[in-house]
């Protein structure tokens, strides 16, 4: 099934890209040909096979957890820096709650 | 002498000899830098009194008399991607363009602390994503041997850096070959450890099962010895493994008579005889050399690519959604509301490559899709993992070519994405399947300029003392100028 430019509205509005339509045009084909291209993993027979997210090596299995102590890792200055707008020692964005 | 040319061993014999101190060699090739870099493009951004500050560190212990640490005065070049505290690190993107982080990822510091001095930060595709250093939004670096040609990628900067003599070694990270196959482009050995070999805390993460940390040089020697440094594990990074490390120069030494070489079919099937010629000449001196070279199966060889390209675009969807105008990086200068904010912001701020790997990720985790692709893909990753079990019951080492081609030349892919992919095929398998691998210079082409050939070989789960065991050998043999 093709991707048509609804699908690549849609994904890009899941992944909070705002594309322009000029974008939209020049990556539905280059997308849609990759889908294409993947959809050769259903030529195998995976009914019987665990699916694996990670490498988990028998030598590398670390069962202990550290701890649950408090450790301290920044202060609220270093953790500032590269904020692009603070206030009152938090980030800073426009307002979530809408008002009335 | 040309201290831009010589490798670890000689820095520690003319330190501790005195006959050059830190500072010259770090000002040596700071110099090179600032003549050769402006064709090679290798460094985004340079640290000078950081490397001098180091340097001057090293020539105190060296006049105390002090023991010196394993690295000491070795000029050094990080990939962008890796976390350098106070020290401007953009991952290639202009998203990150003035991200200053408060740490060191714990291979800095470890080098650091190994008295390695880093001379700046190397260009990358954006996020570690490609396959030439072109997706950088910043400029493309350019393959010392033929500056009309790609460096390869994601670490087309440090393997340039390293083969054009403006660092000794470099770190670079790997998730679908980007150490390796930089290195076969550029001619020099690049490595990527076991899964879990070399801790990630402070790699910017692209996909998280996929990435690693690992270091280029133009030795093995150089290679291992940087590995022995960084490798081990980490408690800021859950995923490294408790694992000794070995002692990697030991391992060197080693006879390579009676190992067995398995060399996979399907690596071979239509391969240019470019690349192919060399990689047999290189087969032949590691026959010579007593090693039993014998044909294997990867069966689901041919699947590698689609399935890659699901599971790191899924989990980089992921990754990257931290990057959203909030705490850290660029932010849109114009917006009506929140999710605004966002959207403008990474639409500014992302390349093209990046956004097409967001969708994709994006498209194949999305509800409904999840089965059909991730699910999918995952299983299929458990099939192409236990192929390289099956074949390592059998042999040592399995040997391939890095790359199907030499270094293209720069704009040639861009406008295909796809075949872009597929230049992928040799590498992503090792990414899949958690093995280590390493991508030693097997000759050139015939070309004019003459084009570097890589070779890969492959050990199975934290055998890297075998894979440099026979790097390090073939080196010797002259296997580097196979001919």
């Amino acid at each position: 099934m093709a991707l048509t430019e609804k699908d690549v509205q849609y994904v890009a509005e899941l992944a909070h890209l705002e594309l322009s339509e000029q974008e939209v045009g020049k990556f539905l084909p280059q997308l849609d040909s990759i889908l294409q291209y993947v959809d050769k993993l259903n030529q195998l027979d995976t009914t019987r096979v665990d699916p694996m997210a990670q490498v988990t090596h028998p030598a590398a299995q670390n069962s202990s957890l550290r701890s649950d102590q408090p450790r301290t890792t920044f202060d609220q200055e270093t953790a500032l820096a590269n904020a692009p707008e603070r206030a009152d020692g938090c980030f800073k964005v426009p307002r979530v709650i809408e008002r009335e | 002498m040309d201290l831009t040319s010589i490798a670890i061993n000689e820095i520690r014999q003319q330190l501790t000899a005195k006959k050059v101190s830190a500072e010259e060699l770090v000002r040596a090739h700071l110099d090179r830098i600032e003549t050769a870099d402006k064709n090679v493009r290798a460094y985004l951004t340079l640290s000078p009194e950081r490397a001098l500050e180091q340097a001057l560190k090293i020539d105190r212990m060296i006049s105390a008399g002090d023991p010196l640490p394993r690295l000491a005065g070795v000029p050094i070049g990080v990939k962008d991607v890796i976390s350098t505290r106070g020290l401007r690190t953009t991952c290639g993107s202009k998203i990150l363009e003035n991200y200053i982080p408060p740490y060191d990822a714990t291979a800095v510091s470890r080098l650091e602390s190994a008295g390695a001095c880093i001379l700046g930060k190397t260009n990358c595709d954006e996020f570690a994503m490609g396959s030439s250093t072109e997706n950088s939004g910043y400029f493309a670096t350019r393959n010392p041997h033929d500056l009309t040609r790609v460096p390869g990628g994601s670490s087309g900067g440090s393997a340039a850096a390293v083969a054009a003599n403006l660092a000794t070694v470099a770190l670079g990270s790997d998730t679908g070959g980007s150490i390796r196959q930089p290195a076969a482009f550029c001619g020099v050995v690049g490595m990527m450890g076991t899964y879990g070999r070399v801790s990630r805390f402070g790699l910017v993460a692209f996909a998280s099962s996929l990435d690693h940390i690992g270091p280029f040089g133009r030795s093995v020697r150089d290679v291992a010895t940087v590995l022995e440094v960084i490798a081990g594990r980490d408690p800021n990074d859950s995923t490294s493994a408790d694992v000794p490390v070995p002692d990697y120069q030991a391992a060197l030494e080693r006879d390579v008579q009676g190992l067995k070489i398995g060399v996979p079919k399907e690596y071979f099937a239509g391969l240019s005889s470019k690349v192919g010629d060399n990689i047999q000449k290189g087969i032949d001196l590691l026959t010579k050399l007593g090693c039993k070279i014998e044909t294997i199966n990867l069966p689901h060889t041919d699947y590698a690519i689609a399935c890659y390209y699901i599971i790191a675009t899924a989990e980089a969807s992921s990754n990257l959604a931290r990057y959203d105008g909030v705490r850290y990086g660029y932010r849109a200068p114009e917006f009506d509301d929140l999710r605004e904010m966002y959207r403008k912001t990474r639409d500014q701020g992302f390349g093209a490559e990046v956004k097409r790997r967001i969708m994709l990720g994006t498209h194949v985790l999305s509800s409904g899709y999840y089965d059909a692709y991730y699910l999918k893909a995952q299983k299929v990753r458990a099939l192409i993992a236990r192929d390289f079990v099956e074949a390592f019951d059998d042999v040592d080492i399995i040997l391939t070519p890095t790359s199907p081609s030499p270094a293209f030349k720069l704009g040639e892919l861009v406008d295909d994405p796809l075949q872009m992919y597929l230049a992928d095929i040799y590498t992503v398998t090792a990414d899949l399947a958690g093995v280590p691998g390493i991508s030693v210079p097997c000759g050139k082409t015939k070309d004019t300029p003459q084009l570097p050939i890589g070779m890969q070989l492959l050990a199975k789960h934290f055998d890297e003392e075998k894979l440099l065991q026979v790097a390090h050998a073939f080196e010797l043999a002259g296997g580097f100028e196979v001919s």
